[in-house]
């Protein structure tokens, strides 16, 4: 009876210790989480081991930052369960999320810009004495925790005085001060240049090392594979599937994030040269700013699309605002049409034909509170001036056109702009510029942060505002679209345009060798 | 279902009006002939009116606090400006054998200028306009003491006493100048460029400055008007007396009429405004004040009771507030549901 006894309590002891071998430090078991009328994540299931770097990918809209935030109890889950080391969890806050060992670092510095970096690492766990806080003690802490992240920084300086980069470290160093098992970094090398990144890559190496599990969310691919184990990818809510990196390839990966094969994918083949005749536009002569961007020149005529590239920091939304006019450069010369706009208002330049779509659609774009109808027509009647407003019905006419004509959907045109979706917000801002009717639209980023449909439809559009005779200058990170449209590509650098390639020579290949040469 | 997206769609609106209809009701339960309204000499005369009469200063003040919070300032100095042009009323009119109009027209001219030098320090020397106000707040009433010489100035004009006490088709003439003033903001703020200008620079500077909106001028336009508002209601406000109190004319009228923007549903950081719940909000403040003091409840418990009910209301309009309720009552049908066993009918209805 004893002998019995012994025995499944042996058996049960091996079960325990296969089981704790082989568990996995974080589980999620068909998660699901809709709002109204959307489902942001659907029945998604997925493991990571202790010591593991997973990166999650999907395109814009996939799910992916939804499901961080229901993993850090930002949102709370409709359905399905989350285990940390076996045992179930359900953070109701990312403060909880973090004392339970789950930490997230977000592509925003989540810490207070003008608080000493000693105090914004001590923030949420004070070191006392005697009930008080003691700043001796607190500093201490903080070089701990800074020598943890490979940093050798004054912790008693504000911390805005640094850089982004380290600002990112240093909310790195945070979120492991709190015994984290699991550390989700989302987007975290969106702002680094390639030493930061490669600074950003040891530690995660080395946190690796240590046996904690990272989820790493980013849209460069070349970083997928130089530092993750394996990838998850969303699309439209559901997970597609988990793979070991090493055994995907990049065209596979790039499929089943899109949902289609690269030879759909495949640009067709453009035309580089333009037809007509030169009729010069936008003219800068020797335009540049101090510590802002390098003097350049750069010619656009009617009928022309010239793209901007380069890598993140490089220059291209400089280029941008220089031109445009909301940056005023200190030395040089815009014109456009023949009009100078060196000096001269945007109003003005808006009323000689000029438009810009800014990249930051959510702050420099949208006012949200407005309603469809009077983000459209804002630009239009900024350039008439408040004193000769147009009539209701004129404004319903253009509206509704453009709705038409760009296929918004909207339910209304008195729909508050910020209840639409980021495509949708995107062809609003264009519409605004196109019922100015400009000679040149200036476009940064215009296709960032959309679904792959719209994503389509502006770059169909772009194309057929070309035809139409409409000079455009288009910043964008990515190649493929640049390659698919532009006459001519501009290629930034540090600052400075490195290179201008036209016609034939417009490649992908060509612009990534421009930018590594 | 329809129903329900009409209630969702309008809570924004619906939550101060039934605020209101809800302490008139209260207030009308409990004091017998509040709601009565007799004709005398053709003008009405009862609590309703009573309440109408004393809230015309508040509002006018309240529309110019609206408009400069949707550029997303504050105008602490209303009350101040209010002792300044109740003094230049009173100063003139008791020194000057002027017309009265040209008197009326001078304090409303004050009043602007005071707004004007609002705006300056806001729009061109970038002053926060808590603190810029700030400074007119506290030396505004002096300026006013200064030109009353510290004197409480009484006087007598059958034009200025109309304006105070005077009716006009059965209606107090100060409830038409408001009303009259509301109109004109409405139709302003709402179906002119102006309004569009003002309010799409209070929701996001930048996005309105890539667009060619030049945002000084309209923020200093802003204060000018709020100034406008102010002296109109201090020349009610010395009219109704028949003269002019530097020290407590309009005194603490500038957290009221912040107070009715806020019942309305703005945001102090700017946007959209909402004019004619500003009116249902000084409405809501006036009431109280008024039941208050017909109630019979002894003077010193005022203050704090008015406060209690206004923060209630504010509980009710909180977003917080709003979420624990539609979870309470989803919770509620769920169990109501799965007891008839019966789980998808509740869905839908209820936005998470």
């Amino acid at each position: 009876m004893s002998q019995l006894v012994n025995e499944t309590l042996m058996v049960k002891e091996t079960v325990e210790a296969a089981q704790s071998a082989v568990r996995p430090l974080l589980e999620i078991k068909h998660l699901s989480k809709s709002f109204t009328g959307v489902q942001a994540l659907n029945d998604v299931s997925l493991e990571i081991q202790q010591g593991e770097i997973r990166a999650l990918l999907g395109e814009n809209g996939a799910g992916k930052s939804t499901l961080i935030k229901v993993l850090t109890g930002v949102y709370p889950r409709d359905n399905g369960e989350i285990l940390l080391d076996g045992s179930l969890i359900s953070a109701s806050d990312s403060g909880h999320a973090q004392r339970l060992g789950i930490s997230t670092v977000y592509q925003e510095v989540n810490l207070i810009p003008t608080m000493s970096v000693m105090e914004n690492l001590t923030l949420q766990h004070q070191e006392k004495t005697f009930g008080l806080i003691s700043w001796k003690k607190a500093e201490i802490r903080a070089r701990e925790l800074l020598a943890q992240v490979g940093l050798d920084i004054d912790p008693l300086r504000q911390l805005d005085t640094y850089s982004i980069a380290i600002q990112q470290l240093v909310a790195i160093a945070r979120a492991l001060s709190t015994q984290a098992k699991m550390l989700i970094l989302d987007e975290p090398t969106a702002s680094l240049d390639s030493d930061e990144i490669k600074q950003l890559f040891n530690l995660m190496a080395r946190l690796k090392s240590e046996g904690l599990g990272i989820i790493f969310v980013t849209h460069f691919l070349d970083q997928v594979y130089s530092i993750t184990d394996s990838i998850t990818v969303l699309r439209n809510g559901e997970c597609i599937g988990t793979f070991k990196t090493a055994e995907l390839s990049r065209s596979d990966l790039v499929s089943h994030m899109v949902g289609k094969s690269l030879e759909d994918l495949a640009p067709t083949a453009h035309d580089h040269s333009i037809k007509r005749e030169r009729t010069e536009l936008l003219q800068l002569n020797n335009v540049g700013k101090q510590r802002y961007l390098q003097p350049l020149d750069l010619n656009i005529a009617a009928g022309e699309i010239v793209g901007v590239a380069g890598l993140l920091g490089s220059g291209r939304t400089e280029l941008c605002e220089l031109a445009y006019g909301s940056v005023k450069p200190d030395q040089g010369e815009v014109t456009l049409s023949n009009h100078s706009l060196t000096k001269s208002s945007l109003r003005r330049a808006i009323q000689v034909g000029m438009g810009y779509c800014p990249e930051d659609r959510k702050q420099d774009g949208i006012v949200a509170e407005l309603s469809v109808r009077e983000n459209m027509i804002l630009a239009l009647q900024a350039s008439k001036g408040w004193w000769s407003p147009i009539s209701m019905a004129e404004q319903q006419k253009l509206v509704e056109e453009m709705i038409q004509r760009l296929a918004i959907k909207t339910p209304d045109m008195d729909k508050p702009i910020g209840e639409l979706s980021g495509g949708n917000q995107q062809k609003v801002i264009l519409a605004r510029w196109l019922i100015t009717h400009p000679a040149l639209l200036i476009l940064d980023e215009p296709t960032r942060g959309i679904d792959i449909g719209a994503h389509h439809e502006i770059i169909q559009i772009i194309k057929e505002l070309c035809e139409q005779g409409m000079g455009l200058l288009v910043a964008s990170s990515e190649l493929e679209e640049l390659v698919m449209f532009a006459h001519r590509v501009v290629v930034m650098k540090d600052h400075h345009k490195v290179s201008e390639l036209h016609g034939d020579e417009v490649s992908e290949q060509a612009i990534l060798r421009t930018i590594a040469s | 279902m329809k129903k329900n997206n009409f209630l969702h769609k309008h809570q924004k609106t619906l939550a101060p009006l039934l605020s209101l209809v809800l302490i008139i009701l209260i207030t009308a339960s409990v004091t017998p002939g509040f709601l009565s309204i007799r004709m005398v000499d053709g003008h009405l005369f009862g609590s309703l009116l009573d309440i109408l009469h004393r809230a015309t200063p508040t509002a006018l003040v309240a529309l110019g606090m609206a408009v400069v919070i949707g550029t997303r300032g504050i105008d602490l100095s209303v009350g101040a400006v209010i002792a300044i042009s109740g003094a230049v009323t009173a100063v003139l009119t008791v020194n000057t054998d002027w017309p009265v109009w040209v008197v009326i027209l001078c304090a409303l001219g004050t009043g602007m200028l005071c707004g004007l030098w609002n705006g300056i320090l806001v729009s061109v020397f970038n002053i926060q306009p808590i603190v810029a106000t700030l400074i007119l707040m506290v030396a505004g009433r002096g300026i006013a003491q200064m030109i009353t010489e510290g004197q409480i100035v009484t006087f007598h004009s059958d034009v200025l006493d109309a304006i105070g006490n005077g009716y006009f088709l059965a209606f107090p003439i100060r409830v038409w100048i408001a009303i009259g003033m509301i109109v004109l903001t409405v139709l302003v703020m709402r179906k002119t460029a102006l309004g569009l200008f003002i309010e799409a620079v209070g929701a996001n500077v930048r996005a309105s400055r890539l667009v060619g909106i030049e945002a000084r001028l309209l923020v200093l336009s802003a204060y000018v008007f709020s100034g406008l508002c102010a002296a109109m209601s201090g020349i009610i406000l010395a009219a109704d007396i028949r003269g002019a109190d530097a020290n407590n004319a309009g005194l603490w009228l500038e957290l009221d009429a912040i107070l009715a923007v806020v019942l309305a549903g703005a945001s102090l950081a700017g946007g959209r405004i909402y004019l004619l719940l500003t009116i249902v909000g000084v409405l809501i403040i006036q009431t109280l004040t008024t039941a208050i003091l017909t109630s019979g409840l002894p003077a010193q418990y005022n203050l704090v009771v008015k406060a209690t009910i206004i923060l209630a209301v504010l509980l009710v309009q909180s977003p917080k507030t709003r979420q624990w309720l539609s979870d309470f009552f989803m919770k509620k049908k769920h169990a109501e549901n799965s007891r008839t066993g019966n789980p998808d009918t509740g869905k839908g209805s209820i936005e998470p």
